[in-house]
């Protein structure tokens, strides 16, 4: 396994020898470029395209969990509020739900007098933005005081809280006979997004589809770079790693944790939006305790703290869920003679993968930088350790 | 009690106005006075250490002065402003800054980065400043990579340790990239936990030289936690000490030392 490992690093060093230094950002344009060609190889209408678009959606929520989890350490267990509440902003301004407003804005023609709030995707989008923002700064505050496992604790129940007030918002009424949410029922039809020049998406082709999550990917992938090196990004790390000496060190606590909050819900409310518009409808029962943790296993498979972790970790974690399991495998048993459907067991078969992953690979597929540096770094300090000779007289 | 004894060393230390000055300081926690009504001043650019035996309050004294805990009763001026409940990323960004008595780096971060983190208080780029990072911000982000490497260097940590993980390095470059990420912050007083906890009488002796170096050039006013006896009266132009946490004792290290109250405090009555 060592040797393995330090015949990769040695190609790894010939590879950065021989190619130039802009190497990577080419690398990183042709995946973008691979990216935004995908639907032409795949078909407009395929099953494995519809598992893409899912799959980048949860890789999308992943990325927002990462922050909050991997960056800053407070470990979230109640992100499937922001599903929520980002589902509810494509199912609030994109239906005629609240159907005693009449308000349109950048909305295909059609939609042009339907009753209801219809915004563009984009307005949407930024709603949910802004919205699960202020949601995660709201459960972040009593969490401020708590450490590891008790904001687990905390952040769960606010996650059961919002599932909870997802079903009963039927009850809750906001006036002219409209209710918050249609509880089980679910607010249905949800618009398709529109744009100009474009028209309006629909289920027919998926493509526009997948280009929509694949900018949003794009985007939330460039933030978390970005945030990641700066000086927040270094302030979320060193608050993840010693509260005390990081507020010894000027580093405004509240600020900078609330901040890990607002900015990781933001990206979980933007998926969620894009994911109650792709399936046209919000369901209260969408939003299970399952969820969450279902998203905290693709931050630990990818590597905790890791950008590129969370992406592969959503992206193998979303495509096993709403590709393989249901549109490949979904048959295996019964080729066994067994009575079952693989997607019945799914949750077993992610537990046993996360299982493994703990055996075999426990900093996860593609670790943090810092991570790889603290276990390498560990290996050569305990290499000098056995290999030095004992020298007397060497105290200094 | 701000009237400031002749230096020690011979080194001319000015003694304007006390850059800090606590007044009546209590802390209880439950029926315990870990701190017991203790004042106490620090002229500007003085060199000041504050001993005691152990569990004598020391520590907590100076979680007090930096916010980690607020004193229940007393009230403490720093700089001329009242800090007494501020919080402690406020009291760094007036211009305070401290070391661990147990090492407290950042686990996952090279020795660059610890410093870097120290001068937070001092940049300002946002949430908006990091997504767009316009020139401003790359430019700030280079400086205070280029300060961290200068200050590293500065406390005498090899160039070739810059960019290890700082939890890794040696003992004593452990303390020295401490004591590099505090003075990141820029500060005007610095307090120091016992930094030569764990060195060698060689080690610590190049310390003591090093905080009056660090004091010239950096124009600092410094307040020391310290067991080591050499250390502390080589070094200090003021010692205070500090007993069950009331104050048993202040003044030049020479009188402190010659202290028959101070004397029995750390050997016991004779006879």
């Amino acid at each position: 396994m060592t040797e393995l490992r330090a015949q990769l690093s040695e190609w790894q060093a010939a590879a950065e020898r021989v190619l130039p230094r802009w190497w990577t950002k080419a690398l990183a344009g042709v995946l973008v470029l691979i990216g935004v060609a995908l639907p032409f190889i795949t078909g407009s209408q395929s099953g494995f395209l519809n598992g893409t678009i899912v799959a980048i959606a949860y890789a999308v929520m992943a990325l927002g969990l990462n922050v909050v989890v991997g960056m800053a350490g407070l470990l979230d267990l109640g992100y499937v509020a922001f599903y929520a509440f980002g589902a509810y902003c494509a199912g609030w301004f994109g239906s005629g739900f609240f159907f005693g407003l009449h308000v349109h804005v950048g909305v295909a023609p059609t939609l042009s007098h339907a009753i209801g709030i219809h915004l563009n995707i984009v307005l949407i989008l930024l709603a949910a933005v802004v919205i699960c923002a202020v949601a995660g700064v709201i459960i972040g505050l009593p969490t401020l005081r708590l450490r590891g496992d008790y904001i687990a604790i905390v952040t769960l129940a606010f996650g059961e809280i919002i599932g909870v007030l997802a079903v009963n918002g039927q009850s809750i009424h906001v006036g002219g006979g409209m209710t918050l949410t249609a509880g089980n029922l679910g607010i249905s039809a949800i618009d398709q997004p529109w744009f100009p020049g474009v028209g309006s998406f629909s289920l027919l082709d998926l493509r526009p589809w997948y280009w929509l999550i694949f900018a949003i990917l794009l985007i939330v992938l460039f933030v978390n770079v970005r945030v990641r090196d700066s000086r927040l990004g270094r302030a979320w790390v060193a608050l993840r790693e010693d509260e005390v000496a990081a507020v010894s060190m000027g580093i405004p606590l509240v600020k900078t944790k609330l901040m890990a909050y607002a900015i990781g819900a933001a990206f979980g409310g933007m998926s969620g939006a894009f994911i109650g518009a792709y399936n046209t409808q919000v369901n209260a029962g969408q939003f299970q305790f399952g969820f969450s943790v279902f998203i905290v296993a693709m931050v630990v498979v990818g590597g905790i703290g890791s950008i590129w972790g969370a992406l592969a970790g959503g992206l193998l974690l979303g495509y096993i869920n709403n590709y393989l399991i249901p549109d490949v495998l979904n048959d295996l048993p019964s080729r066994f003679g067994l009575h079952f459907q693989l997607s019945s067991v799914s949750f077993g078969i992610f537990g046993f993968l996360l299982v493994l992953v703990m055996v075999v690979r426990p900093q996860g597929l593609f670790p943090e930088r810092r991570r790889t540096l603290e276990m390498t770094g560990e290996v050569a300090a305990l290499d000098a350790e056995l290999g030095a000779e004992p020298e007397a007289g060497n105290a200094i | 009690m701000s009237t400031t004894e002749a230096p020690a060393g011979g080194t001319a230390a000015p003694t304007g106005a006390p850059i800090l000055a606590a007044a009546g300081i209590t802390k209880r926690f439950g029926g315990l006075t870990a701190v017991n009504n203790v004042s106490f001043d620090i002229p500007t650019r003085s060199i000041v250490s504050l001993i005691g035996p152990n569990g004598a309050g020391k520590t907590t004294f100076f979680n007090m002065l930096t916010g980690l805990i607020r004193p229940t009763e007393g009230r403490i001026t720093f700089d001329n402003r009242n800090i007494t409940r501020s919080r402690p990323d406020l009291i760094t960004s007036r211009g305070m800054a401290r070391t661990f008595q147990n090492i407290r780096l950042f686990g996952a971060m090279t020795a660059v980065e610890n410093v870097m983190v120290g001068h937070h208080s001092r940049m300002k780029t946002g949430v908006f400043g990091a997504v767009f990072r316009p020139p401003w911000v790359g430019r700030e982000e280079r400086q205070t990579a280029e300060r961290a490497r200068e200050l590293l260097g500065y406390v005498g940590v090899k160039k070739a340790d810059f960019d290890r993980l700082a939890t890794q390095l040696p003992y004593g470059d452990q303390r020295r990239v401490e004591i590099a990420r505090a003075l990141a912050s820029e500060p005007k007083l610095l307090l120091l936990d016992e930094p030569t906890a764990g060195m060698n009488p060689q080690e610590s002796a190049a310390l003591a030289d090093f905080m009056r170096r660090l004091r010239g050039d950096l124009d600092l006013t410094i307040l020391l936690i310290e067991h080591d006896m050499k250390v502390v009266m080589g070094v200090s132009e003021r010692v205070t000490v500090l007993n069950y946490g009331s104050k048993l004792a202040e003044g030049a290290p020479a009188e402190v030392r010659a202290n028959p109250d101070v004397i029995e405090a750390y050997l016991g009555k004779e006879g």
